[in-house]
């Protein structure tokens, strides 16, 4: 993509996707003619009920579920609240407090845990390892009689790495433990059926996937009887309150649809310029690739430049035209760079250069020969200026990078 | 947040980046885990500084306060060069968010870090002169 004649890399798609022209098209009509209250009995209510239901089959089928196990949300975190808080909720009535989880889940997971860590409920936090991903023999090692649930994301936000979920789920399954995933990174990207991996509930969101923001889903087994997050009319078959937002769960649908049908194509595609890109940037002198190389959405690529301090390195990509993201603190808005980056082990001054490139369908060869024609020189002029990156090659600095003073 | 265009510009093209050989004093703030390193070294003519270079590892705001802070006190006598404030700074600016403020207290502390070197080398107590300093520290942040 041009503009002014400059050229511009969208390369934070993990953070937000554009919304696909067709996705659009079919949203349109939901605002110009079929307006009406999905719960009214007059036709542009009943029509606009009838295109819900519509979209709850096609969410349903391509998730491999039943159309009356989806449920609409506002977003992928009030699915991934609604999941952990209310499963808490509900098994603790039997006595079971305890909840596994991982260190690097997205924050809407990690922080309603920690929520009910507040409430008195006991979380497992798993280790995800240089590579980040949980180790299976570990997750069933920690189950015990009082878990209530475990609760495994499908693709990392920042890093990309996929986690054994049909493991885990069959894991849960053996324990008769409750399982959700945070999907939000693998739907579209990923062939999920729910049924066959054993997955009790599962959170979508439709902006990470070129659908709108503000509109998510949740997948809950038929049988999970989990209590309302968010109380009100009868909507969501008396399960979520609130008028549906009936253009959001169009064009979750629509772009779900695009997204699950060109899985195989675009995985091929991107996983050459993913690999090319990676081989490419790894030549740049101690930068290293976060996350295993393989196990991978080929729509993500996090690196860490040594002596590099990530917002600065962002700042100038974005002068160049990229716009990309970083686990830096100072990107972050606290001190501590990425929890997820920390996770895999790595010293605060290393996380604090990492850079997160995220692509999707409209991703083009070009795009990636632009980034590895522009990112090693951005690399470069930031080290020139950089004391920690003259400490690093004089050797004066310690095993955490602190710069030794002689 | 948002940068201030005078940021952006001190960002995108920063003044007396480098190093000056044979200085006569070098200071250094922050450290890496907090993820902001500023190095700051100067050369001293009579009462003047006639020289200064900076080298910063850190936010853009980082390297703009930097850059600034340096312009701020280059052909300033030391005197003047200690009296410069983070606010100061900052002004020069056009203001930091406040998340940020932090980076211009840095580019103080590294003028008067330098200066303290300075004064070290010339045998003198620097401490009387200008006062506390905290050290390139580890494991410590500040906001």
């Amino acid at each position: 993509m041009t503009t002014n004649g400059k050229r511009l890399v969208y390369a934070d798609n993990a953070a937000t996707t554009a919304v696909l022209p067709e996705v659009l098209e079919a949203i349109l009509p939901c605002y110009k003619e079929n307006y009406g209250n999905p719960s009214s009995l007059y036709s542009i209510g009943t029509r606009a009920q009838e295109t819900i239901n519509s979209a709850r089959e096609t969410v349903a089928s391509l998730l491999g579920a039943q159309q009356n196990e989806i449920y609409f949300t506002g977003s992928g975190t009030e699915s991934d609240n609604w999941a952990v808080k209310c499963t808490a909720q509900m098994m603790a009535k039997s006595g079971k407090r305890h909840i596994i989880t991982s260190k690097f889940e997205h924050h809407a997971v990690l922080h309603a845990c920690m929520a009910l860590e507040k409430e008195g409920f006991e979380v497992t936090y798993l280790d995800v390892y240089e590579n980040g991903i949980v180790r299976p023999a570990e997750l069933e090692a920690a189950i015990r009689e009082d878990t209530a649930l475990v609760t495994i994301m499908y693709a990392n936000n920042e890093i990309g790495t996929i986690q054994p979920i049909s493991e885990i789920g069959a894991i849960c399954k053996k324990h008769g433990v409750l399982f959700h995933t945070d999907a939000i990174q693998a739907v579209g990207k990923l062939h999920i059926n729910v049924k066959e991996q054993n997955i009790d509930m599962l959170s979508v969101s439709a902006h990470k996937l070129h659908g709108p923001k503000g509109v998510g889903a949740l997948y809950i087994r038929n049988g999970v009887r989990l209590p309302n997050f968010i109380d009100g009319g009868a909507q969501e078959r008396n399960r979520r309150g609130g008028t549906e937002n009936v253009a959001g769960i169009v064009g979750l649908a629509k772009a779900m649809e695009i997204a699950c049908m060109g899985i195989d194509k675009n995985t091929e595609r991107l996983t050459k310029l993913h690999n090319r890109l990676i081989d490419e940037i790894l030549k740049i002198e101690r930068s290293r690739l976060n996350g295993d190389r393989d196990l991978r959405v080929p729509q993500n690529a996090s690196f860490c430049f040594e002596g590099v301090e990530g917002e600065s390195l962002l700042l100038y990509l974005d002068m160049e035209g990229i716009s990309a993201s970083s686990g830096s603190a100072c990107t972050s808005g606290s001190l501590d760079p990425s929890h997820v980056l920390l996770s895999l082990g790595l010293p605060h001054a290393v996380a604090h250069g990492s850079l997160r490139l995220s692509f999707s369908d409209e991703t083009t060869d070009e795009d990636i020969d632009y980034i590895i024609r522009v990112l090693p020189g951005i690399v470069e002029r930031i080290r020139k200026m950089s004391p920690l990156w003259d400490a690093i090659q004089r050797g004066k600095i310690d095993k955490d990078y602190n710069i030794i003073y002689d | 947040m948002a940068y201030s265009e005078k940021v952006m510009e001190h960002f995108a093209n920063p003044r007396n980046v480098g190093e000056i050989e044979n200085p006569d004093g070098v200071g250094e703030v922050g450290n890496p885990t907090c993820g902001d390193i500023m190095r700051m070294y100067i050369k001293v003519d009579g009462d003047k500084i006639s020289d200064v270079k900076f080298m910063t590892f850190g936010c853009g705001a980082a390297i703009a306060t930097s850059s600034m802070a340096t312009e701020l006190i280059k052909g300033k006598t030391i005197d003047d060069a200690l009296k410069l404030t983070n606010r100061a700074v900052m002004e020069a600016l056009d203001g930091l968010p406040a998340v940020k403020v932090h980076c211009s207290v840095l580019a103080e502390q590294a003028i008067k870090s330098a200066v303290s070197d300075y004064y070290k080398r010339r045998g003198i107590d620097p401490t009387p002169i200008v006062g506390e300093i905290p050290e390139a520290e580890h494991g410590h942040c500040a906001v």
